[in-house]
């Protein structure tokens, strides 16, 4: 045996026993990245990079330096801090590319871009594509004021300036209810279209409803169906796990036909005599319908990590709590609940991330004001195709989702989470 | 047995069920005395743990009365009723420190902070545990959380603590050790332990009184020497230690003494015990250390032949099974002395013993098998 001349451990023939070791699990460590590889390359192509694309667009602002590039270019000189509007070396480019773009039909994208920032900028850009495609020489200046007078504004000029860079930050301003202004300051939005803060608060605060009622139900139901005999508490089970293989839109709309005013509730209390025929109650298409379908949709989320937790508390706990002189509620509170701290944890952050980006439920039931903020960017997806706002839209729910997590991880520890 | 200790514990005619359809306890009548430590010993599902979980709390008897104190505890809460309990698993709460776990049943009851603190200190002394405070159960070896549950069901000072197989998970040396601190920790304090075991050696060690359970309905009840001297059935005769046993009919009574035949015809004299009279079918039994084997010219009231079948080399001693009057589970225990290095497999041996060593005793013991 070769004699170490220092404190490494070696092997037999004098390799550092570390490098034999990694030698050895190599073959292991390969044959699991093996196993994983196919699912990572899905992950990869058509989850993270999709994804990765699309949270870009809430930035990417290269429309108009691809659809004006002359102008683009042409702009940069000038100083929009001063009153005075380009010269006419930018008119002509301007001119040149409306011209391009018409002919290749690409003038209403920038329009489309550019009315984002400021409204009437679309009818800006389509009658004048119509109108620089006869304009043959100079004065271009004149002649392109001539077609419309707001080539001569100077804020017109300002705000093609402004969106002429590759990236923006005008979507993330606009999902936080700002925006630039003509100077470069960031503004509020005027009061009518302040809509997304009032959203992601009334997102963040209806799941947190949503999770604390789906607790205060879960928790009983977990801790009978931990405690009760195997027999009656499989059945249980079975119940709780029920709605698991009801289609989610069949459940969905099954609460519509509970809850809407002509619906069977309204139709019981009035046969009751609890509410008068005028007097039925809304109870769909606002927040008490969407809180309502969405905790049943959500229950089992909370009521599984509790129950995999709370089958794990031996039953002598509770009796040991007893038998050394502590009340019935005394033992649950200072020996059973304590016990439950992983399942509480892993259920609600399981719920609450879940409804903060719930989009089914709020869109049919949810009516005007029970919607959230995910319905909102289907909207921009869907709709309105402003893909970059609703990109940014839901970069920010990202964000919020990663900060809670963090927080979370913070106070209870993520390693003590168990989701079963 | 003390008579005149007063009774701290009195089952009266108390009947289990779980289902309505089978007693697992049948008819149970036991007074218990205060600083006894009595142990309720049995096969699982005999209902001695049952018989705890009634006597705690958490099991209502079906039917019968339960006194503590002479006070009946049917209707008493568990949390009221005072009484330590040590479980199978220990049951330490696992959010809790030793120290908390120590001081809860202290807070529950209102002691004030600086007595709890001087409380739990003297507890964790006496069983051995200073220093080990702040750990928490997780971090405690199996003997250790052993003894912080011990700790805990005695530092409220209860009069009554039972223990439901404490042991049971601990090897084989930790068990011995243990035994003896829980025995020292009676002896010390003097209260009154039930303790439930399967587990016959730990019985015989630790206890004042054995309870033998089985089928619902105590067996025997008595001292550890009476009960393996003087097993009054044949369950308790094969439950308790090792035992012999010999089938036959009886042939003549005389007295306290009784003649049987055994399957091959050879006649035996032994003590009756608990056969109703000539005719009746008996079950002989016969510890093997009160065999002789190959007794020189002594007058012995039994002698008989025995073939040897199998002999197990233990150290100290050598293990012989033989077949005795047909039955091949004949155990005899050879001393290693150099006498009796002879024995070989397959030859025959005089074996012989005295009639008051061999109790007739019921046909009808179940094939119960010893622990």
């Amino acid at each position: 045996m070769p004699t170490p001349t220092d404190d490494v451990m070696r092997t037999a023939d004098g390799t550092p026993l570390k490098i034999s070791l990694q030698r050895a699990l190599v073959r292991s460590r390969l044959r699991a990245l093996l196993l994983v590889l196919p699912l990572l390359a899905f992950v990869l192509v058509f989850f993270l990079f999709p994804i990765g694309h699309m949270l870009f667009r809430s930035v990417d602002n290269r429309i108009v330096g691809s659809v004006l590039p002359r102008t683009a270019v042409a702009i940069q000189d000038w100083d929009p801090d001063r009153a005075k509007l380009p010269d006419e070396a930018v008119f002509e480019a301007l001119v040149r590319d409306i011209q391009a773009a018409f002919k290749d039909r690409t003038l209403g994208r920038v329009g489309r871009r550019l009315n984002y920032e400021k409204p009437g900028m679309s009818s800006l850009f389509r009658k004048s594509g119509r109108g620089a495609a006869r304009i043959t020489g100079a004065p271009y200046r004149d002649r392109m004021i001539a077609i419309d007078k707001r080539w001569g504004d100077s804020s017109t000029w300002r705000l093609i300036h402004r969106e002429s860079g590759a990236l923006t930050s005008a979507y993330f301003l606009a999902a936080a209810d700002l925006k630039l202004s003509e100077r470069g300051a960031i503004v509020r939005q005027p009061e009518p279209r302040r809509i997304y803060l009032t959203l992601f608060y009334r997102t963040l605060w209806m799941s947190g409803l949503i999770t604390v009622l789906c607790l205060l139900l879960g928790y009983p139901v977990s801790y009978l169906l931990a405690t009760l005999p195997l027999r009656i508490s499989n059945l249980l089970m079975i119940l709780v796990l029920l709605p698991f293989w009801t289609s989610l839109l069949v459940r969905t709309t099954a609460w519509i036909a509970l809850l809407q005013t002509e619906g069977v509730l309204n139709d019981i209390m009035v046969f009751a005599g609890l509410l008068s025929e005028d007097g039925r109650l809304q109870m769909i298409h606002n927040k008490f319908g969407t809180v309502v379908a969405m905790v049943h949709i959500l229950l089992p989320f909370m009521i599984l990590p509790l129950y995999s937790v709370m089958k794990t508390i031996p039953p002598s706990l509770m009796r040991a709590a007893r038998s050394l002189g502590a009340t019935p509620f005394t033992a649950f509170v200072r020996v059973y609940m304590p016990n439950t701290v992983a399942g509480v944890g892993a259920g609600c952050i399981m719920v609450f991330i879940l409804s903060i980006g719930y989009y089914i439920t709020p869109a049919l039931v949810g009516g005007r004001t029970g919607t959230f903020i995910s319905n909102f960017i289907a909207l921009h997806v869907g709709e309105t195709l402003n893909w970059g706002l609703a990109a940014a839209l839901g970069a920010l729910l990202l964000g919020l989702v990663l900060a809670l997590y963090l927080i979370y991880d913070r106070i209870v520890g993520v390693d003590n989470m168990k989701l079963g | 047995m003390v008579e005149t200790k007063p009774r701290i514990v009195r089952f009266d005619r108390v009947q289990k069920s779980y289902d309505g359809e089978t007693l697992v306890i049948k008819d149970l009548n036991l007074d218990i005395e205060a600083g006894e430590f009595l142990t309720m010993l049995g096969p699982s599902g005999s209902g001695k743990t049952t018989c705890l979980m009634m006597l705690a709390g958490f099991e209502p008897a079906t039917y019968g009365e339960i006194y503590l104190n002479d006070q009946p505890i049917n209707h008493v809460a568990p949390h009221r009723r005072s009484i330590g309990m040590v479980f199978q698993n220990y049951a330490l709460f696992p959010h809790m420190t030793v120290a908390e776990n120590l001081a809860f049943p202290l807070q529950v009851r209102k002691v004030p902070k600086p007595d709890i603190r001087v409380k739990v200190e003297r507890i964790l002394d006496m069983v051995r545990l200073s220093g080990f405070e702040s750990r928490q159960p997780a971090q405690l070896s199996g003997g250790q959380q052993q003894r912080v549950a011990v700790a805990r069901a005695l530092v409220f000072e209860p009069a009554l603590v039972l223990m439901d197989e404490p042991l049971g998970a601990l090897d084989k040396n930790l068990r011995e050790e243990m035994q003896y601190e829980i025995k020292r920790i009676h002896d010390n304090l003097g209260i009154t332990v039930i303790y439930v075991t399967h587990d016959q050696s730990e019985a015989l060690t630790m206890s004042s009184r054995i309870a033998v359970f089985n089928d619902g309905v105590i067996q025997q009840l008595a001292t550890p020497s009476v009960l393996y001297e003087e097993p009054e059935n044949a369950f308790v005769a094969q439950f308790i230690g090792e035992n012999n046993r010999l089938r036959g009919k009886v042939a003549s009574v005389d007295g306290d003494y009784c003649e049987v035949v055994l399957r091959d015809g050879a006649t035996v004299r032994a003590l009756k015990v608990n056969v109703s009279g000539k005719g009746a079918s008996t079950c002989l039994s016969l510890r093997p250390e009160r065999v002789a084997i190959e007794p020189n010219g002594q007058a012995e009231e039994n002698v008989l032949n025995g073939r040897v079948e199998e002999l197990i080399y233990l150290g100290d001693h050598i293990r012989a099974r033989l077949t005795v009057a047909g039955e091949d589970e004949f155990i005899v225990k050879v001393p290693n002395a150099p006498r009796h290095a002879s024995l070989s497999e397959g030859t025959w041996i005089q074996l012989a013993w005295a009639a008051e060593d061999c109790r007739a005793l019921d046909a009808s013991g179940k094939e119960a098998a010893p622990a």
